[in-house]
């Protein structure tokens, strides 16, 4: 791929003594959604902590628009330009809706306004005043994701934003993924949902044991349904 | 004649409930540094009363040295005195973090004894006075009070209400309380959260520099003062809790009402009365007036 | 690295170091000034019973001045005032002690960690308080002219008789710590301490034990107390005050935290300081101060610490 956005070579990661990741090599372009599948323990959040650089050590390349971000700190490779959405969506409990939206800072031009993340999330603008905490699980999603819309980031780091979630609430999350992804932010998204995944990706990787261990289209997906079930473990 | 003594005990109470408000106030502005700094940093810092002795020191010195003002001083001091905390955090506390929190608790007991080893040593321990910036009093028809005790009341209170909008209320604040939740989040924001805490570090030193500097015109300039608040403070703040800021404000107000009231009641117990307090705290509710259970 | 030791960071204590150990203690008296033994001998009791509730409940206790005070106070209450004999001085002491660390402790152990160590130390100011006040402590004098009464009938006005008999509660104590340690309820308050939930989803009611073990703890301390007064005749406010609890902290700090023979060192070495540094006055106490601060940053495990490991390393070198 000419001039990616995202490109990762011999990522390796530990936490602590444990080696999660064996050597990770992907790339993401410009404007695409990229999803890492693979069961429980595959790596997939630790190579969104390593890129985000909240892993404890990492080696290998991680280079964003160029730029090598291994062994940069988490705030430094967060004003290059990448956001992150937690699996455990970490919501703020001391901090109301609305301060919890307006957190992140602003690290580049060219992300929405507080008006147009009310738009898209309009029961958060409801509930502006509420203790982050207390929204539903699905409304804290919303939130997670609503957070680092507003910072100019241009690739969105998604880990699992729909685990857990009511059918009608994924539904709502895919269209404004879909929404995010035609508005020109580029997303990498963590996925169990193959399903789900399917909808959105424009390219699917798949990780096993700390490594990449095969790469499908979108447009081979649905031939490959069998052999990536069984990568997924379904 | 009943109602004489009545009165005159009422009048009493009242008296001292209002001095009482005066030790309050030390004990809310030093019991929310302590807070801030422990929400952020998890440490104690036990240095806390050095570094309060410190500002009266920093005043007293910049009158009968440099010549200059109280209310210069009321500037000046907790910049000094908050620059050396930030001095302080970044050459040792950084490197304990990791470590169990009784070692901070270590450290900072440590510093407090060089600290005021080195004060003892160079000036003794007995108090210099520094004279009243605001002369004469105010009547207040039960009492007397001399007008600068009155202004620190409201200094204080100022202060711990300012100190309180800063973090509930403002943008800066957010990002503390936030990062006091979870600091690996908010670096991953962008926000510089080492920066964050040494900044919080510094202000809460110099939170306790500010106490200092109002206290020198009342309570004597001695390398013991610290020492001597210190422990009454952690008092108070297990009996707040260190879950609020609000909490410890009005925890440490209170405190200081109710040992003003004991030296009328039952003066034998005035010192001690704090403790007694803490001890029924304990029983009843273990983490603090205001405090979550950490 | 936690607080207490992982593994038992012990000296390697092979049997001819043992009898050469035993040899000095028996000799040190002929060579050195007997007092300074016995009072390092009784700090060394008294660290020695703080790192039991540290190394084994986890608990850093900074108030245990008050048991060592107040057992000094009781112990020469009843034998000054009372004409009590010295044996049940010491009783008196340890078990007024033991009170009091059941009565603290109730209230201190619902609360870990930090919040421990701050109780604790409130609860010391407190009982400092007390004794600035009542009576029978003499408030600022202190309680003086403590007499030396005979232990077992043998008299102990000389010195060198009495270090023997300091040295022989020293072991006592000592002992008691060892055995407490690996009886079957030491290893318990251990499981505790490693991991309560997991002890108490087995059943076992860890306040309780860390309540013994805290009782247990001022009950030596008590018997620190006890005996100092005994050796030194007086007891003094400075036995109840925060400078003595931080003063055993930092002998268990240097020591080591968490080792048995640790503290033993660290008493040596705190109280040489304090008596051969003691032109330097005030800066005592900044040294002091300094010896936490550069043992924090840079030498947690402590001299017993750092010699086991050394030992280790050279051990595994040869292997």
């Amino acid at each position: 791929m000419a001039d990616p956005l995202l490109k990762v070579k011999d990522l390796q990661a530990w936490y602590g003594e444990s080696h999660i990741l064996h050597g990770v090599d992907f790339e993401i372009g410009r404007g695409e959604l990229v999803t890492l599948l693979g069961r429980n323990g595959a790596g997939k959040t630790t190579t969104l902590k390593s890129i985000m650089g909240i892993v404890g050590n990492r080696t290998g390349s991680v280079a964003f628009n160029g730029k090598e971000t291994v062994g940069r700190p988490s705030d430094f490779i967060a004003r290059q330009g990448i956001a992150y959405c937690p699996e455990e969506r970490g919501i703020f409990s001391s901090l109301n809706v609305e301060e919890n939206l307006l957190l992140p800072p602003q690290v580049q031009q060219g992300g929405m306004s507080l008006d147009e993340i009310y738009k898209l999330f309009p029961n958060l603008l409801e509930r502006r005043r509420s203790q982050g905490t207390k929204l539903s699980g699905g409304e804290q999603q919303m939130l997670a994701i609503g957070r680092i819309l507003r910072t100019g980031a241009n690739l969105l780091l998604f880990d699992e934003p729909t685990e857990g979630l009511a059918p009608v609430i994924v539904q709502r999350i895919g269209e404004v993924i879909r929404q995010l992804k035609t508005r020109g932010f580029t997303i990498l998204l963590v996925e169990q949902n193959f399903h789900f995944a399917a909808t959105v990706a424009d390219r699917h990787y798949v990780m096993e044991n700390g490594r990449m261990v095969d790469t499908v289209t979108a447009a081979e997906a649905a031939a490959s349904l069998d052999k990536l079930q069984a990568y997924l473990g379904v | 004649m009943f109602d004489g003594d009545m009165a005159t005990l009422l009048n009493n109470m009242a008296a001292q409930a209002t001095l009482g408000l005066i030790n309050g106030a030390f004990y809310a502005m030093l019991s929310m540094g302590l807070a801030v700094i422990f929400g952020m940093l998890n440490v104690i810092n036990f240095t806390h009363g050095a570094q309060y002795m410190m500002g009266a020191f920093a005043a007293w010195l910049m009158l009968t040295e440099l010549n200059i003002p109280f209310w210069a001083a009321l500037v000046l001091a907790p910049i000094v005195v908050g620059l050396f905390g930030v001095l302080i955090e970044k050459l040792m506390l950084k490197r304990i973090y990791h470590l169990d929190h009784l070692y901070g608790f270590l450290l900072t007991f440590g510093l407090a004894l060089v600290i005021q080893g080195l004060f003892q040593w160079q000036w003794g321990s007995s108090g210099a006075p520094y004279p009243a910036p605001i002369p004469g009093g105010t009547n207040l028809g039960y009492m007397y009070i001399p007008t600068y005790r009155g202004f620190v009341v409201i200094a204080a209170l100022v202060i711990c209400l300012a100190t309180w909008y800063g973090i509930e209320r403002t943008r800066l604040g957010a990002y503390l309380r936030a990062a006091t939740e979870n600091p690996t989040l908010v670096r991953a924001f962008g926000i510089n959260v080492p920066r964050l805490i040494t900044l919080t570090y510094g202000l809460g030193v110099g939170l306790a520099a500010l106490a200092g500097v109002l206290a020198a015109p009342i309570y004597q300039v001695s390398s013991l003062m610290g020492a001597n608040l210190v422990l009454i403070v952690f008092a108070v703040v297990v009996i707040g809790g260190m879950g609020s800021i609000m909490g410890s404000i009005v925890t440490g107000f209170a405190l200081g009402m109710i040992e003003g009231m004991t030296k009328v009641l039952y003066p034998p117990a005035a010192n001690t009365v704090i403790f007694v307090v803490m001890a029924i705290v304990l029983l009843v509710k273990p983490a603090g007036l205001f405090g979550q259970t950490r | 690295m936690s607080l207490q030791s992982q593994r038992e960071n012990r000296l390697p204590l092979a049997l001819p170091w043992a009898i050469a150990l035993a040899a000095v203690a028996l000799a040190a008296p002929w060579v050195i000034y007997p007092v300074f033994l016995m009072k390092t001998l009784c700090y060394a009791l008294f660290a020695c019973s703080f790192n039991l509730l540290l190394g084994y409940a986890g608990l850093m206790s900074f108030g245990h001045a008050m048991f060592f005070g107040m057992a000094a106070y009781f112990y020469g209450h009843v034998v000054k005032e009372w004409h009590w004999p010295a044996e049940l001085g010491l009783l008196t002491g340890v078990l007024g002690a033991a009170a009091l660390g059941l009565v603290t402790g109730v209230l201190a152990i619902r609360r870990q960690g930090i919040y421990f160590a701050m109780i604790t130390l409130a609860f010391a100011q407190m009982v400092y308080f007390l004794c600035v006040q009542m009576p029978f402590t003499h408030g600022e004098d202190g309680l003086q002219g403590i007499p030396r009464k005979p232990l077992l009938f043998i008299p102990t006005e000389n010195d060198m008789v009495l270090y023997y008999w300091v040295l022989a509660i020293f072991l006592f104590g000592y002992l008691a710590i060892y055995r407490f340690i690996h009886s079957p309820f030491g290893q318990v308050l251990k499981a505790i301490r490693d991991n309560e939930q997991r002890a108490v989803s087995l059943g076992y009611e860890a306040d309780r034990y860390k309540l013994l073990a805290f009782v247990l703890s001022a009950a030596l301390a008590g018997l620190a107390g006890s005996t100092e007064a005994m050796v030194l005749h007086f007891a003094t406010l400075t036995d109840v005050s925060a400078d003595t609890s931080g003063t055993v902290v930092l002998m268990a700090l240097i020591g080591g935290l968490g080792t048995i023979s640790g503290p033993v060192v660290g008493a040596f070495v705190v109280v040489a300081m304090g008596d051969y540094l003691a032109f330097i006055g005030q800066l005592v106490l900044v040294l002091q101060g300094a010896i936490f601060v550069v043992i924090v940053l840079a030498f947690r495990k402590g001299v017993v610490g750092e010699i086991s490991d050394w030992w280790r390393r050279r051990q595994a070198k040869r292997a």
